[in-house]
């Protein structure tokens, strides 16, 4: 995993954590247990979270902290999640969400 | 489901409050949703300024940790992960707890929800990998993660210098700071550390466009006069993350909901609720505190709540009116000492005006 800040002068090394895997668009993802899911998905490089409802533009991260709902996607079939505090949990399906989304995961 | 005390928002200014509150004897039920308490204390991982009272010297996160065990010490209730999604003038509090909406009944009420980050409007604003400055911080410093590798900052003043830095600490290039005013915003001291490193300042420009098809792949500039881009002093790099550092709101939804009187008080980052000196709203009951009250520092925010705590267990008769005029007369002379020199000057005028404006009921 390229994008991890692995050794940082200030906060140290970056503690082991146990891994759970996710599934991001039928791709099998191994996370951090007890990260959010932005942070997988920035970590593989994944910067798409959703695209528009009326145009299909791509929209990522903007806050960070759960305000803007921009990084919203569809977790295990449920539309709309903010992936920005939402942890990742073993076997989870995510998925890019299209506009407003669709309630019912694809498996 | 009653409580004597309901804080909205567990960052710096909630905490110290909750602890203010509890330490006299108050039931105190703090609220946050977010997984952990600490706001954004625990992302600052700079060394903070001030008086010896206020930590000057120790790392936001440090401040932070400490703010955390206390609460736990204090005997304050809290809810993670639970959000608040009504508020009522009779002060009922509809929380969403565990997928469930719970209605608690509070006697006083502190509002202190924080900011949030301004966006700017620029051809290819919406595209993923321009994000906010304290949305890159996030990432970086708590969830460990860059989220790129070529990074161009919009912004100078504090947040905009301090998060470059960081940025830089976890791995990143920053490829510039770009400031549309002509000089930089923030303290000299983050400022120095950017140019040592060798960061170049854009003084006078600001972000033109964003580049790319489904993330930044560059960003232009250009210079910055009169309010309007100058044509034909676009610069263009590549870079693969714009964040933008322009200022924060206050978060006072909440506080529209329940009824408070707001005002625009530019100086503290737009509309805002007016309050008194004790931090109470045109709604009796209902206090604010922290970038709510006003866009300022963690230690503003933990000092005012400090004197909202303070009046909610003098409201509730836990505390003589001597012992809370005193306890109130030393955070007030703290916050002043906040807020002097050229900074906090414009803060101490505007938070005047707040104040007078808040006393009227």
């Amino acid at each position: 995993m390229e994008n991890r800040v692995m050794k940082h002068p200030i906060l140290g090394d970056l503690a082991p954590a146990r891994e759970v895997t996710v599934t991001v668009d039928g791709k099998k993802l191994k996370a951090r247990e007890g990260e959010v899911i932005a942070a997988v998905l920035m970590a593989n490089g994944i910067m798409t979270h959703r695209h528009t409802a009326k145009t299909g533009e791509p929209r990522g991260i903007f806050c960070g902290i759960g305000q803007c709902t921009d990084c919203v996607m569809t977790v295990n079939g449920v539309p709309n999640v903010r992936t920005c505090i939402t942890k990742v949990q073993e076997g989870m399906v995510i998925e890019t969400q299209e506009g407003y989304g669709k309630t019912g995961a694809a498996r | 489901m009653k409580k004597e005390v309901v804080i909205i928002g567990g960052g710096p200014a909630g905490l110290a409050a909750a602890i203010e509150a509890a330490r006299y004897g108050a039931q105190v039920l703090v609220i946050d949703e977010n997984s952990r308490p600490g706001g954004q204390l625990l992302k600052q991982i700079h060394k903070f300024f001030g008086s010896q009272a206020h930590g000057a010297g120790i790392r936001g996160i440090d401040i932070g940790r400490k703010l955390l065990e206390e609460t736990e010490e204090c005997g304050a209730e809290v809810w993670l992960n639970c959000a608040v999604i009504g508020l009522f003038s009779d002060k009922r509090v509809a929380v969403l707890k565990d997928g469930v909406t719970v209605v608690v009944e509070a006697e006083k009420i502190l509002i202190s929800t924080g900011g949030a980050e301004n966006p700017l409007r620029f051809k290819g604003w919406t595209l993923p990998g321009v994000m906010g400055a304290g949305a890159a911080q996030t990432m970086v410093n708590v969830n460990r993660v860059l989220p790129g590798k070529r990074i161009l900052m919009v912004g100078s003043g504090n947040v905009g210098v301090i998060v470059a830095y960081q940025l830089m600490q976890a791995g990143a290039d920053v490829v510039g700071i770009v400031e549309g005013m002509p000089k930089i915003g923030a303290y000299g001291v983050h400022a120095a550390k950017i140019r040592r490193a060798g960061v170049p300042f854009y003084l006078g420009y600001t972000i033109e466009e964003a580049i790319g098809t489904d993330h930044v792949e560059k960003a232009v500039i250009a210079k910055f006069e009169d309010g309007k881009i100058v044509k034909g002093t676009e610069l263009v790099t590549d870079v693969d993350v714009i964040t933008i550092a322009v200022g924060l709101r206050p978060l006072s939804e909440l506080a529209m909901m329940a009824g408070v009187r707001h005002d625009f008080i530019p100086e503290l980052g737009g509309w805002m609720p007016v309050h008194d000196e004790n931090m109470e709203t045109s709604v009796e009951g209902i206090y604010v505190a922290g970038d709510i009250a006003g866009v300022e520092e963690a230690n503003t925010a933990m000092d005012e709540g400090r004197m909202a705590g303070t009046a909610i267990a003098k409201a509730l008769c836990y505390l003589d009116a001597n012992k809370a005029a005193a306890a109130e007369t030393a955070i007030a002379d703290r916050l002043s000492a906040l807020r002097q020199g050229p900074f906090g000057e414009r803060r101490l005028n505007a938070k005047k005006r707040v104040v007078e404006e808040g006393a009227i009921r």
